[in-house]
């Protein structure tokens, strides 16, 4: 009977705990991609939100589009403002997923921002470089520039990598021989895209995937491998605050942006448009900069970037001369068959 | 008490039994039974009720979206009545066209085009980007004729691949998700052809899943057994004590065991470091099995050990329990009518644990075959079992006809196993204790 009635308290715990979740739903739920990254958007924008008499929810994902899909089918939206990436934001657009961006009601100028006028369901946040880093404690003389990466004879040893097609799937074209300029044309052809997993093959076994962002450094960090693509600000973070002895190779950095999207038919549209525009006055975009390496995409918000911060950022002139714009509207076209393709190459 | 005579007159005339108020005996009894089973209903019926919202109604919507998809038919209504009638030789004409501009103006209006390009990209690869750009300048034109309107857009809209592919996705059940997940796909002549060599996948991937939980399976039985003999056969009290050392991992959550297999395995880790202090790291390099240091982590070896540490009780107990019910007698009986205690143990004491050997070991097979977590974290890609495919095309793919169609194969080669199983050993057999 004890035993019973143990069990039932817990039951009943447990669903109080349960209806407690129900009724946070009430707060502006806003989701995002953890690690550092949410820790830059947590000082620079929840925090003060907060102390301006808000409620902030905060709930990490890794750009699993289809939990927004279901969410908004299964007409039970909980997340309010999702932090997506460029394919997901498109996604989203065309599949009625996400709110029509209206800028007017923001109080925001289009033409400020950097890709303001990409897609029309997002507001872009921030301008982030996918690079490579490299431990110069372990290796003195390091990689410079980005066909080291494939180079196993030189720099022998694991490499970390998304396990996504997207950048890895330009990189190995370019290390393939391919000019940057015609990455995209190359990759849309069958054979382009033989290329590029045959350049991958050369190095197959030497990769270590990862998943979510925090993995790339922590990799590096545990000495698991020798170097690893990364998110810039990632390493930058784990260079400014955990005194790693990180380098990142800005060579072929491929630029993207990260967005601020409503997902559609929530609860909480009138307060998700005061959120993002709050998060994305001038002043909030540079004190981001202070906590990760990514570039304002509110043009504004550039002047008021510390002159330490500068030569850090994805876009500063010194880390563009060689960068690729990550093509958005190739990755919306192509991203689900090269990522069935990307599927079956990595299980073989 | 008397039995009045007149009543035992009339049952016997009748040859009713009855009872004392005079209704037959017969349907007294069924009353009775009647009100049991209803009060035996009322008590299983929430039980019922919890299995078939929570089990049976999810498989039947999986095994429905396996099969089941209209996003063709609802997104473009008027070009699928409009090739109802077409014979599929030559691109069809100017009806079909108009009907496909209404369609896409539709789409364009409800951001539906992506859907369809989502489904036809799966006949024809591209499709997807030229329906929804094909949408967005359709929208823009007022008036046809549609035909040269839409070929002007892109020149694929004029092939009749492109309209084959349209009529391939129309039917409301389609066996695309199956097919594709048999590594198989429709042929243009409408047979079934194997998909190209470098998109082959999931019948390896079911191979796979088979294989590794077929040898985790044999490792925790040969593991297992003998420690499952000792436990039922040592004094209580120490068997007792004993015993906790196999329920405390079986208590401990399967996420923090796979977790703690990772910091264990890591390179230059506890592991690869007791490897290289006993010298086996030493002896491996000199047999060729290993070129250097061991990489545990991330491979087969890390997931089938980890997978069989968490598995051996399930294997284990059922062994125990029915080990437990065996009196020591017939071991001594046998071995007092002149048996060896090897011969004694093969051929009288094993066949009387073989229940519990199938309980328990198909217990482990099926509960493998759904393993998602520690392939996904002590595994490499190559090491991905059906559960981790089947959760990227959910997630990551957004393509649920084919999480719903590898969770079908799943469940049917589970079936075909228990139906095999039971053609061979006999589920009434198996015993859990």
């Amino acid at each position: 009977m004890k035993k019973l009635s143990l069990v039932l308290g817990a039951a009943l715990l447990a669903s109080t705990a349960i209806m407690g979740v129900a009724k946070a739903a009430d707060e502006l739920t806003i989701v995002s991609w953890g690690g550092a990254y949410s820790e830059s958007q947590r000082k620079a924008f929840f925090e003060p939100y907060n102390a301006a008499g808000n409620k902030i929810t905060e709930t990490e994902y890794s750009g699993e589009y289809a939990k927004i899909k279901a969410m908004v089918e299964a007409n039970a939206v909980t997340w309010d403002v999702v932090d997506v990436d460029t394919a997901t934001g498109l996604q989203g657009c065309a599949e009625g997923t996400l709110e029509t961006i209206d800028w007017a009601k923001l109080g925001l100028d289009k033409t400020k921002f950097i890709g303001g006028d990409v897609m029309d369901c997002a507001v872009p946040n921030i301008v982030y470089g996918t690079v490579f880093a490299y431990d110069t404690s372990k290796l003195a003389t390091g990689p410079t520039v980005m066909t080291d990466f494939y180079d196993l004879a030189k720099f022998p040893g694991k490499r970390g990598m998304w396990k996504n097609p997207d950048v890895n799937m330009e990189w190995a074209l370019i290390a393939d021989g391919v000019p940057a300029a015609d990455v995209y044309k190359v990759l849309g052809t069958p054979e382009g895209l033989d290329r590029a997993f045959k350049k991958l093959d050369t190095i197959k076994s030497e990769i270590v995937w990862w998943e979510a962002g925090a993995q790339a450094p922590q990799l590096l960090a545990d000495g698991q491998v020798v170097m690893t693509t990364a998110w810039n600000g990632r390493i930058q973070s784990a260079i400014d605050k955990d005194k790693k002895p990180f380098k990142i190779v800005w060579d072929y950095q491929g630029l993207d942006w990260d967005w601020w999207a409503i997902v559609k038919g929530g609860p909480k549209i009138e307060e998700a448009y005061r959120f993002i525009t709050y998060a994305s006055q001038p002043a909030a975009m540079a004190e981001q900069t202070k906590y990760i390496a990514y570039g304002p995409a509110n043009t504004e918000a550039i002047p008021n970037v510390e002159a330490a911060t500068v030569p850090n950022l994805p876009t500063a002139p010194e880390n563009m001369k060689t960068a690729l714009m990550i093509d958005p509207q190739f990755w919306a076209d192509n991203k689900d068959q090269i990522r069935e393709r990307f599927n079956a190459w990595l299980a073989k | 008490m008397r039995i009045p005579v007149a009543a035992v007159a009339d049952a016997v005339s009748n040859d009713v039994m009855r009872a004392a108020d005079g209704t037959p005996l017969k349907i007294k009894l069924r009353q009775a039974e009647r009100k049991q089973r209803r009060r035996a209903m009322l008590l299983v019926a929430p039980l019922f009720l919890f299995i078939v919202v929570t089990f049976l109604l999810p498989i039947g919507i999986m095994l429905r979206n396996a099969v089941y998809d209209p996003d063709i038919k609802n997104n473009l209504p008027r070009t699928v009545a409009a090739i109802s009638t077409w014979d599929g030789l030559e691109v069809p004409g100017e009806e079909a066209f108009a009907a496909l501009a209404a369609d896409f103006k539709a789409a364009q209006a409800s951001k539906t085009a992506a859907l369809i390009g989502k489904r036809l990209n799966f006949e024809i690869p591209t499709l997807k980007s030229k329906v929804v750009a094909t949408a967005r300048q359709i929208a823009k034109v007022e008036q046809g004729p549609w035909k040269e309107a839409i070929v002007a857009v892109d020149p694929i809209w004029g092939q009749r691949g492109t309209w084959l592919a349209i009529r391939n996705s129309a039917p409301v059940i389609t066996g695309y998700y199956v097919l594709s997940v048999l590594d198989l796909k429709r042929s243009d002549e409408g047979g079934v052809e194997r998909v190209p060599e470098d998109r082959r996948i999931y019948v390896n991937i079911l191979g796979r899943t088979m294989g590794i939980s077929l040898l985790v399976t044999l490792v925790t039985l040969v593991l297992g057994y003998p420690v499952a003999y000792m436990l039922a056969t040592l004094p209580q009290r120490t068997a007792s004590l004993l015993m906790i050392f196999v329920l405390l991992p079986f208590w401990t959550s399967l996420l923090v065991r796979t977790t703690a297999w990772t910091i264990l395995l890591q390179d230059g880790g506890i592991f690869a470091q007791m490897m290289s202090i006993t010298g086996l790291t030493w002896l491996l390099n000199i047999l060729g099995v290993l070129d250097g240091e061991p990489l545990l982590n991330k491979s087969r070896f890390a997931t089938v050990l980890a997978m069989t540490h968490i598995q051996l009780p399930f294997t284990l107990l059922p062994i125990y329990s029915v080990m437990k019910t065996i009196s020591p007698t017939y071991m001594r009986a046998a071995k007092s009518l002149g048996a060896t205690p090897g011969y004694a143990f093969r051929k009288v004491y094993m066949p009387q644990t073989l229940p519990g050997v199938a309980a328990g070991c198909l217990l482990t097979f099926i509960l493998c075959l759904g393993y998602y977590i520690t392939p996904a974290l002590v595994g490499g890609p190559r090491d991905n079992m059906i559960a981790g495919f089947i959760d990227s095309a959910m997630n990551s793919e957004g393509n649920w006809g084919k999480a719903s169609a590898l969770g079908l194969m799943l469940l049917i080669a589970t079936m075909i196993l228990y139906y095999v199983y039971n053609r061979l050993i006999g589920i009434d057999k198996m015993k859990l204790g």
